[in-house]
């Protein structure tokens, strides 16, 4: 009877904590930014540098600048395990946090951020998916607040079509040639499809595909098929997590070269090789940052935060692929705050101000140098019509123990996406009965 | 001497076959009821409704689909996730092929299917048995979710396989979509949760119910006294498919608005086998129950343990969650293996006995 008693009493207390209202330090002249990650799950693996990243850059302005133009940031993580429910759940739960809300939400997840889409336009709160997410969201006349700069899944495949061309001598070369695409059954990994479709009617290369049901582990058969029977000359990949390591030890074991297998942007960490041991060398992956820690940015990093203790991981792992990615979505967040403190004044600001910094955003060259990060990406410049930017990618290459650049940078293939993209959002408008707004920029 | 039935005659028929004989069942009732419909839309922040209260509800629903099925017929099903799924893109393509169609209609319509689509899976059930039949309803989830995955026609042809709910009203309100506000969805559903709810309670009072449960006690037994077992069986898969088909749908409608087929894994049919265990099979109140415990005690825990200064480690305070939460799950079903409905049917003895032990 005893430990009933106690159960009972057990959760009475557990729900009852639950519903005190959590009380947060009241601070007023502050900009609260969430931030969603995983660090559990079954992608934790990967999602823990990228928050890590961004947390160490957020830190960096409140230690080196006290803040963005003096307005300090506050964030907090809520973590969602890569699971739509529990994505949700922490949007809602941070949303109205902090003096002017939540500033933009950056899922990390391409199933959360379809779930938030209509949710934070209707709060007026801007989804920052970077290279992943809608991309037909790229289309800003539909999709007033969402961004998916620098480059969007269709855009990405055009740039590594690209790539595989000037391997074979130049887009004429290509036809005939058999380009395999590998990727994770989801959202996340259909996205490319029809973009190497439409490339395959206008390069004839034949394309064929080969889904992996999530998480990945089992692909003996999907490898049998490639390098028995489809025998392709590039195999391109849309993985995420352990399904990546496994797909390289896979294709080592069926004898496919690794010079000829190409991963997206999510398939090309150090999380992703290092398992794969010595059967990884050779691998490539697409990039559109840096890999390494060899950016101003990254002392900084190392000076202000990791000497002061307030590393979010480990000091060694700072420089890790997916650790600059966590870099670059902090730094392009705080950078669309800047510019909307330029236009709304310099204050803690709600979402729709932000969307205005986000839709004026012009990552220069010089800005870029300034940050600390020169040559880390190519200048971005979005506007109120075009939420993606077509920014450029680069192919790395994993020699065992780093990521190498090999390729120059690769412009993705405007005058075949953009068509695709307003295509796919006005569709999308029509169905939910949306009348897209007016762009000055046309 | 708080719960008695001393002093409250029944002097028609109709009084006696009462759902609720006890009036302070009803005043019970009445109460929750008001709490729900008047209090909660009326108090409750936005959080609590579009992501505490919505999901449990809807769970609560699926929960109490699969309860018919293996509560109440006894038949062990694997395939809740892939009869939602069912829903939720039967929906979605009924809703977007006739733009202008009450949502009532598209729920209903949508649960039809779903039940057809059961009772198919549900032929194996009438040679199968126990195991064997979890193994057979596992092939379903696995199936349903590859068919909607694979097809694009059922998601109308989107690169991702992403349906997303398009705004649709009931009665001329708007209940889906950005358009809805989240109170207008959350009554929505819980109107739906009430209705399907009281005719699960007459079903199981009815001949059909009984029929379950006999089949559920010992199937040759009850195929002795008359009943057929092809129609016991085929029924409770019809009705607990339209059951799970409509919670389908109004996840995907009402709660999160955008889905793939993957929102409705074999984790999902897990997550609401789990709640009917721990809710209490072969009872109505349990699936209530087992979906808070299953759907809010991990939400509540997490805000406490971040509550208790823990927004430092945020992973930490997950695996936390996760510890605690399958630690509480093994210690019911040790103190209680009858579920979570049993433990309140114990309270309301000792509370007709009360204050005096016996």
């Amino acid at each position: 009877m005893m430990d009933r008693r106690t159960g009972l009493a057990l959760m009475a207390g557990v729900v009852a904590a639950g519903l005190v209202a959590r009380a947060a330090p009241a601070q007023e002249n502050v900009q609260f930014i969430p931030s969603l990650v995983y660090r559990t799950g079954p992608y934790g693996p990967n999602g823990e540098p990228f928050a890590n990243g961004v947390a160490d850059y957020y830190n960096l302005i409140n230690e080196r600048d006290g803040g963005i133009n003096g307005i300090r940031i506050v964030f907090e993580e809520c973590d969602t395990q890569y699971n739509n429910d529990k994505g949700v759940e922490c949007y809602e739960r941070l949303k109205n946090k902090g003096p002017t809300g939540a500033a933009v939400f950056s899922p990390l997840s391409t199933g959360i951020t379809y779930a938030l889409i209509e949710r934070a336009t209707a709060d007026r709160i801007p989804i920052f998916s970077m290279g992943y997410g809608r991309s037909d969201a790229a289309y800003g006349r539909v999709f007033p607040y969402i961004f998916n700069p620098p480059a969007n899944y269709w855009s990405q495949a055009t740039s590594i079509i690209k790539y595989v061309a000037e391997q074979e001598g130049g887009l004429d070369k290509l036809k005939g040639k058999k380009i395999a695409l590998v990727y994770h059954d989801s959202a996340y990994g259909k996205e490319p499809i029809p973009t190497l479709q439409k490339l395959e009617g206008m390069y004839g290369f034949k394309l064929s595909l080969h889904p992996v049901a999530h998480p990945g582990l089992e692909q003996k058969a999907t490898w049998l098929k490639i390098g028995r029977r489809v025998r392709p000359d590039w195999v391109l990949m849309w993985g995420w997590g352990v399904m990546n390591s496994t797909a390289i030890k896979e294709a080592a074991a069926v004898g496919f070269p690794m010079e000829r297998f190409i991963g997206n942007w999510w398939s090309g960490s150090e999380n992703d090789v290092k398992p794969a041991g010595d059967a990884a060398i050779g691998y490539k992956s697409a990039n559109f940052h840096g890999a390494g820690a060899d950016w101003p940015v990254h002392k900084d990093i190392l000076e202000y935060v990791y000497d002061k203790g307030l590393g979010a991981g480990k000091r060694e792992r700072v420089g890790e692929v997916l650790y600059n990615r966590g870099v670059t979505n902090a730094m392009i967040v705080v950078e669309a705050i800047r510019k909307a403190q330029e236009i709304h004044g310099v204050k803690p600001l709600t979402g729709e101000q932000i969307r205005d910094g986000f839709e004026n955003l012009d990552l220069t060259e010089a800005r870029l140098k300034e940050l600390g990060m020169e040559g880390f990406m190519l200048p971005l410049k979005l506007s109120c019509a075009d939420h993606e930017g077509g920014g450029p990618v680069y192919i790395q290459q994993w020699d065992g123990q780093k990521w190498n650049k090999i390729s120059d940078w690769y412009h993705p293939m405007r005058d075949v996406v953009w068509p695709m993209i307003e295509e796919s959002a006005l569709k999308y408008a029509k169905e939910k009965g949306i009348t897209p707004r007016e762009c000055p920029q046309g | 001497m708080i719960y008695r039935e001393t002093g409250q005659f029944k002097t028609s028929y109709a009084a006696d076959q009462a759902v609720l004989r006890l009036r302070e069942d009803r005043i019970g009732l009445a109460v929750i009821l008001l709490l729900a419909y008047v209090a909660i839309p009326l108090l409750a922040s936005e959080y609590w409704l579009s992501t505490i209260m919505l999901p449990f509800l809807i769970y609560a629903l699926a929960a109490l689909g699969l309860n018919i099925l293996t509560g109440y017929a006894g038949q062990l099903s694997l395939g809740t996730g892939g009869f939602m799924a069912t829903g939720a893109f039967a929906a979605y393509k009924l809703a977007t092929a006739f733009p202008g169609l009450d949502f009532v209609v598209v729920l209903i319509l949508s649960g039809a299917i779903t039940a057809a689509v059961g009772v198919l899976f549900g032929l194996p059930s009438l040679r199968i048995k126990g195991f064997y039949l979890a193994v057979a309803t596992l092939a379903a989830q696995f199936f349903l979710l590859w068919l909607y995955n694979k097809i694009p026609w059922f998601t109308n042809y989107s690169a991702s396989g992403v349906i997303s709910a398009p705004t649709r009203t009931a009665l001329g309100i708007p209940v889906t979509g950005f358009e809805a506000s989240v109170t207008a969805k959350y009554l929505f559903v819980l109107i739906v949760v009430t209705l399907l709810s009281l005719a699960a309670k007459n079903m199981t009072r009815l001949e059909v119910g009984r029929s379950w449960m006999a089949i559920r006690d010992m199937d040759i037994a009850a195929e002795i006294i008359g009943i057929r077992p092809l129609t016991a069986k085929l029924t409770a898969f019809a009705v607990s498919s339209f059951y799970c088909g409509i919670a389908g749908a109004l996840w995907a409608f009402s709660h999160t608005g955008a889905v793939e087929a993957l929102a409705f894994d074999i984790g999902v049919s897990f997550r609401v086998l789990f709640m009917i265990i721990i809710g209490g099979l072969g009872t109505i109140l349990g699936n209530y129950l087992g979906a808070a415990f299953i759907v809010l005690l991990p939400i509540f825990l997490n805000n406490a343990l971040l509550g208790l200064g823990m927004q430092e480690a945020v992973a930490m305070a997950s695996h936390l969650e996760a510890m605690i939460m399958g630690a509480l799950i093994v210690f019911f079903l040790i103190v209680e293996p009858h579920g979570l409905a049993r433990l309140w049917q114990i309270g309301k003895e000792k509370l007709r006995k009360w204050p005096f032990p016996y």
